[in-house]
């Protein structure tokens, strides 16, 4: 069955996420637009996945745990997992690893704690801006230790991408999916990387309710479960 | 300026020592996203950064760079240090920041 996704949405715990990106408000658009599957990916925690699952059961959208590291290379990628507890738990070794720096809300946004009521319970204190302290390789190594599957996030943007922080993909790390924002500049790029190889999601990176996506990106999956999704993902073209 | 020179005037830690007799720098680049590296750094430049992955001995070798500094103390991954051995090129270190390093490469005639 094809299943139109979003796996690229902050909620306002991201400090540069809009604080109307709440569990409620995330879900509701998501199923006004006919999203099926959604990932609610904030930068180095996964603090307001629990909310957001709770609220999807309603609208039987699929909710993929996922967050969005930055590696030591100050490099974004999108990290996977099939169940909450994996995820959490890999979101606690992120967390522990950022540097002890306090969050500046004046610059960098509020980082908002949702109950599944959208009620505000409490404010991430470490700022989750800066990076973590494992290397790309490592990330895909503890990633993989906790079932889960790496997708490097918007690798053609200019800035936070592993392309252009590194240049090209290094071969120590097997990508196997890739998160495009605009695909008429990456096949600008065929001089790094062999498009060929990679399968492509197009995601939202909503920052803001207006931003997340239509329905216009599908995934063909046999069942509709996290697992599948997580397989689709970690399979990348073998199953085209 | 042969390398030899530069590490000796700077006292850089040697951590991959390939032909540092014979590698001359003809100017310095300075930068850590390495897609600009790779379009902008110039045959025999001294690159000066603080990135450590793996691909920065991959860039260096593209672009015929002469060496690189790794500053601020930054720890080099173990499989950079592999790759530079392997290729052949001179990864060297420093405490210093790249300003101040920069400072001194200008002092000694960079």
């Amino acid at each position: 069955m094809k299943l139109a996704y979003d796996l690229h949405i902050h909620s306002g715990l991201s400090p540069c996420g809009d604080k109307d990106m709440t569990p409620n408000n995330i879900v509701n658009m998501a199923f006004l637009k006919g999203l099926k599957i959604i990932a609610v990916t904030d930068h180095n925690s996964m603090l307001n996945l629990e909310a957001v699952v709770e609220v999807a059961k309603k609208r039987e959208i699929l909710v993929v745990p996922g967050i969005e590291v930055t590696t030591r290379e100050e490099v974004h990628v999108l990290c996977y997992f099939s169940t909450v507890e994996d995820g959490m738990s890999f979101q606690d070794l992120i967390y522990d690893s950022l540097a002890n720096i306090t969050n500046k809300e004046i610059l960098f946004g509020e980082q908002l704690l949702f109950d599944k009521e959208d009620n505000i319970i409490g404010k991430v204190e470490k700022m989750l801006l800066g990076s973590s302290k494992y290397s790309l390789e490592e990330i895909f190594n503890l990633v993989e230790k906790h079932n889960g599957v790496v997708v490097p996030a918007h690798v053609d943007n200019s800035s936070f991408s592993i392309l252009s922080t590194l240049g090209f993909f290094p071969d120590n790390i097997d990508i196997r999916t890739i998160e495009v924002h605009d695909m008429k500049r990456l096949k600008k790029m065929v001089g790094v990387l062999n498009l060929e190889k990679y399968k492509i999601v197009n995601n939202s990176d909503a920052h803001y309710l207006f931003s997340i996506s239509e329905a216009d990106y599908h995934m063909d999956l046999g069942r509709a479960t996290v697992s599948s999704v997580i397989d689709y993902l970690k399979a990348g073209c073998d199953i085209n | 300026m042969k390398l030899s020179t530069i590490i000796d005037k700077l006292n850089l830690e040697v951590v991959v020592g390939t032909e540092l007799e014979e590698r001359e720098a003809e100017g310095v680049y300075i930068g850590d996203l390495l897609s600009i590296v790779m379009s902008k750094a110039e045959k025999n430049n001294l690159w000066i950064t603080i990135q450590t992955h793996i691909n920065i001995i991959a860039v260096a070798t593209l672009v015929d760079l002469s060496g690189i500094i790794i500053v601020e103390g930054m720890e080099i991954e173990k499989d950079a240090i592999e790759k530079a051995k392997e290729v052949g090129i001179p990864l060297l270190k420093s405490r210093l920041s790249a300003f101040e390093v920069t400072s001194k490469l200008k002092e000694i005639g960079l």
